[in-house]
C-alpha cells in the first residue's frame, strides 16, 4: 500500500532532514511514526501527502510510484489518501456538514450523494446532530472528530495522521485512537505520528521510529 | 460502524446502477447535474462574496466603471464628429465658372447634361446679370462696375453633391470630372477645412484606440489584482481544498466568477455613465444643431455597442483573474 525506497529529503537551509528511509506498510495495516521533536515525522508525512517531494529515492502508494507525479495529478492521488492535522484544518466559516462535505465536492459528487456520505461519516465519528454547527463552537476533540469524518468521507484506502492526539487529553485522545482501529479493522491502511510514548506502547502496533532522519526501528 | 463494512464500490458498477437510480430518483441524474450545479454555486457564491462586502466591491467597481467610460466617451466623441463632418460636408458646394463665351442658353443645356450625373443633387444657375447684381451688393463697387462696359462676370453653376460623395477623395473627383466639360473653365471647392477636420478625426480616432487598450490594460490589472488579494484572504481554504484533493480548476473556478462579476456589474455601471453624459450634452447639442438646420443629432451608444460593451468588460475580468490564478496557483501549495 505505502512503500519507501531509499527515501531522502534535503532542505537547502537544513541539508538532510530525512536520509534513506525504507519501510513497507501492506494493505490494511496500522503503524505509528515516532521520534523525537524535530526527527523528520512532519517531513515524512508531508512527502506521503506530495506535499513535499523527495529529493531521492522512490515511493510508492497503492502499487504506483509517485515520486515523479506530475502537479496536475497530485489532486487525484490526495483523493486516494484521508489526510488528519494537528490543528484540525477546518474552515471556520463553514459547518460542520460543509467541512465533511468539501472532499466530495471537490471530487463533484452530486448534493444528494453529498448529504447521504457526510451523514454516515458525521455517524461514525459520533458527531450526528451536530452538522448545523461551526468548528468554533465545538470542542477540541469534537473539532478532531470533523477532520477525521472530512479524512474518511471519500473512503480513502489510507489514512494518514499528524499528531492527531497531540492537543487532546489523554481520555479524548484514546477516544481518537479507537476510532482508528475501527477504520484499520474494515481494510483502511492507517499511519499516525505521534510521540505519545505511552499511548502508543497501549496500542500495540508496529512503531517506525526516527533518529535524526534515520529509521532506526520499524 | 457497520456501514464501514461495505467495500468501497469500485466506479464502473455506476453504469449498472443506472436503472435503479432512476427509479429511486436519485443519484445518476444527482452526478448529471452536480457538474452543472458547481457552476451554478460558484456563480452564486462569487457574486455573493461581492455583495457581502459592498464598500470594497463599490470601490473596484467604481474605478473600473470610470476606465470604461472614459474610452467609451472617446470612442462616442470621434463618432459623433465623424457624423458631425458627415452633415457638414454634404453642403460642400462646387462651384463651376463656365469660359466667358458661353452663353446662358449653353449654360442651361450644360446643366441639363450634368444633372444625369447620380453623384449630383442639385445644380443652381447663377447667371451673369444675377451674378453682377450679386456682387454689385456684395463687394460696393457699384461705380467701379457701372463704368465698366458690359458684364465681365461669367455663367457660374453651384453644383451640390449627393452626400455620399462627402468625402475629399470623392469630391475630388467629382471636380476632376466636371473639369472634362469644354463649357467649364474653373471648377473651385474651398476643401481645406474639410481636409483638416478629416485628419483630426483620424488623430482622434488613433488616440481613442491607444486609450482605450490603455484602459483596457488597467482594467485587466485592476481586476487581476482584486482577485489576488481576493486568493490572498481566501488563502486558508485554497490549501485546505488542495490536501482534500481539489484540482486547481475547481479552486479556480469561483475566483473566475468573481473576475466575472466584477468586470460585468463595471461594464453595466459604464454604460449608465456615459448615458448619463450623453443625456447632459444632449439639449446643448440639440440647440446648437438648430443652427445646423436640425441636420446633426448625439449619437448614443446603441444596442450591439451596449452589450459589446458589457461583454467586453465581463472579458476582461475573466482574463484578468485566469492570468492571476494561473501564476499564484502554481506558486500556492500547501504548507
Ligand atoms: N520547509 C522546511 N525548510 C527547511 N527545513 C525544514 C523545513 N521543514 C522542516 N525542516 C527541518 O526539518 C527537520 C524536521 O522537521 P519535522 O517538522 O519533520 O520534525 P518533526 O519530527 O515533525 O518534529 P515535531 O515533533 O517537533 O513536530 C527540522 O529540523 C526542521 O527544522
Ligand atoms: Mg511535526
Amino acid at each position: 500500500m505505502l512503500k519507501f525506497d531509499n527515501v531522502s529529503k534535503r532542505y537547502s537551509e537544513a541539508g538532510d532532514v530525512l536520509s534513506n528511509i525504507s519501510f513497507h506498510l501492506e494493505r490494511g495495516e496500522m503503524a505509528f511514526l515516532t521520534g523525537h521533536s524535530g526527527a523528520g515525522k512532519s517531513t515524512l508525512f508531508k512527502l506521503i501527502a506530495l506535499i513535499e517531494r523527495a529529493s531521492r529515492g522512490q515511493i510508492y502508494l497503492g502499487g504506483h510510484n509517485v515520486s515523479h507525479a506530475q502537479d496536475r495529478q497530485i489532486p487525484f492521488l490526495r483523493r486516494k489518501m484521508g489526510l488528519i492535522f494537528q490543528d484540525f484544518k477546518l474552515l471556520q466559516d463553514r459547518t460542520v456538514f460543509d467541512n465533511v462535505a468539501l472532499p466530495l465536492a471537490v471530487a463533484g459528487y452530486g448534493h444528494h450523494e453529498i448529504a447521504r456520505k457526510v451523514r454516515a461519516a458525521l455517524d461514525k465519528v459520533g458527531l450526528s446532530g451536530k452538522e448545523k454547527k461551526y468548528p468554533l463552537t465545538l470542542s477540541g476533540g469534537e473539532q478532531q472528530r470533523v477532520g477525521i469524518a472530512r479524512a474518511v468521507v471519500n473512503k480513502p484506502p489510507m489514512i494518514l495522521a499528524d499528531e492527531p492526539t497531540g492537543n487532546l487529553d489523554p481520555e479524548l485522545a484514546a477516544e481518537i485512537m479507537t476510532l482508528f482501529t475501527r477504520f484499520q479493522q474494515v481494510g483502511v491502511t492507517v499511519l499516525i505520528v505521534s510521540h505519545d510514548i505511552a499511548l502508543i506502547q497501549k496500542m500495540d502496533r508496529r512503531v517506525l521510529t526516527l533518529d535524526h532522519g534515520r529509521l532506526v526501528a520499524g | 460502524m457497520k456501514r464501514a463494512v461495505k467495500p468501497v464500490k469500485p466506479k464502473p458498477q455506476l453504469r449498472q446502477e443506472i436503472p435503479q437510480n432512476k427509479i429511486a430518483g436519485g443519484d445518476f441524474f444527482d452526478k448529471l447535474h452536480a457538474y452543472r450545479d458547481l457552476h451554478a454555486h460558484a456563480l452564486f457564491s462569487s457574486l455573493g462574496r461581492l455583495v457581502d462586502k459592498p464598500f470594497t466591491t463599490a470601490l473596484t467597481v467604481g474605478v473600473l466603471a470610470i476606465s470604461i467610460a472614459l474610452a467609451a466617451c472617446f470612442y462616442l466623441l470621434v463618432e459623433n464628429l465623424e457624423q458631425l463632418t458627415g452633415t457638414i460636408e454634404s453642403s460642400n458646394q462646387i462651384s463651376l465658372f463656365l469660359k466667358d463665351a458661353v452663353t446662358e442658353a449653353e449654360a442651361r443645356r450644360l446643366v441639363e447634361k450634368i444633372s444625369k450625373n447620380h453623384e449630383i443633387a442639385e445644380i443652381k444657375l447663377i447667371g451673369k446679370a444675377q451674378a453682377l447684381t450679386e456682387f454689385k451688393a456684395n463687394s460696393g463697387l457699384d461705380a467701379a462696375l457701372d463704368a465698366l462696359e458690359g458684364n465681365p462676370l461669367p455663367v457660374v453653376l453651384e453644383v451640390l453633391p449627393t452626400p455620399a460623395q462627402s468625402n475629399v477623395d470623392a469630391l475630388k473627383r467629382l471636380q476632376q470630372a466636371l473639369l472634362q466639360y469644354p463649357e467649364v473653365d474653373e471648377a473651385q471647392m474651398d476643401m481645406q477645412w474639410l481636409e483638416r477636420m478629416q485628419s483630426i478625426i483620424r488623430l482622434a480616432e488613433q488616440a481613442t484606440e491607444s486609450i482605450s487598450i490603455l484602459l483596457g490594460l488597467g482594467v485587466l490589472f485592476i481586476t487581476g489584482n482584486t482577485i489576488r488579494l481576493e486568493l490572498h484572504n481566501r488563502r486558508e481554504e485554497v490549501v485546505i481544498a488542495k490536501l482534500v484533493g481539489a484540482t486547481n480548476r475547481f479552486i479556480q473556478r469561483p475566483f473566475l466568477y468573481g473576475g466575472f462579476w466584477i468586470g460585468f456589474l463595471s461594464g453595466v455601471a459604464a454604460w449608465f455613465i456615459v448615458t448619463a453624459i450623453m443625456l447632459l450634452l444632449w439639449r446643448s447639442v440639440e440647440n446648437l444643431s438648430l443652427l445646423y438646420e436640425g441636420s446633426f443629432h448625439l449619437r448614443f451608444l446603441d444596442y450591439g455597442e451596449s452589450v459589446f460593451l458589457v461583454l467586453l468588460s465581463s472579458g476582461l475580468g475573466v482574463a484578468g483573474s485566469w492570468a492571476v490564478l494561473a501564476y499564484q496557483l502554481r506558486q500556492l501549495r500547501p504548507e
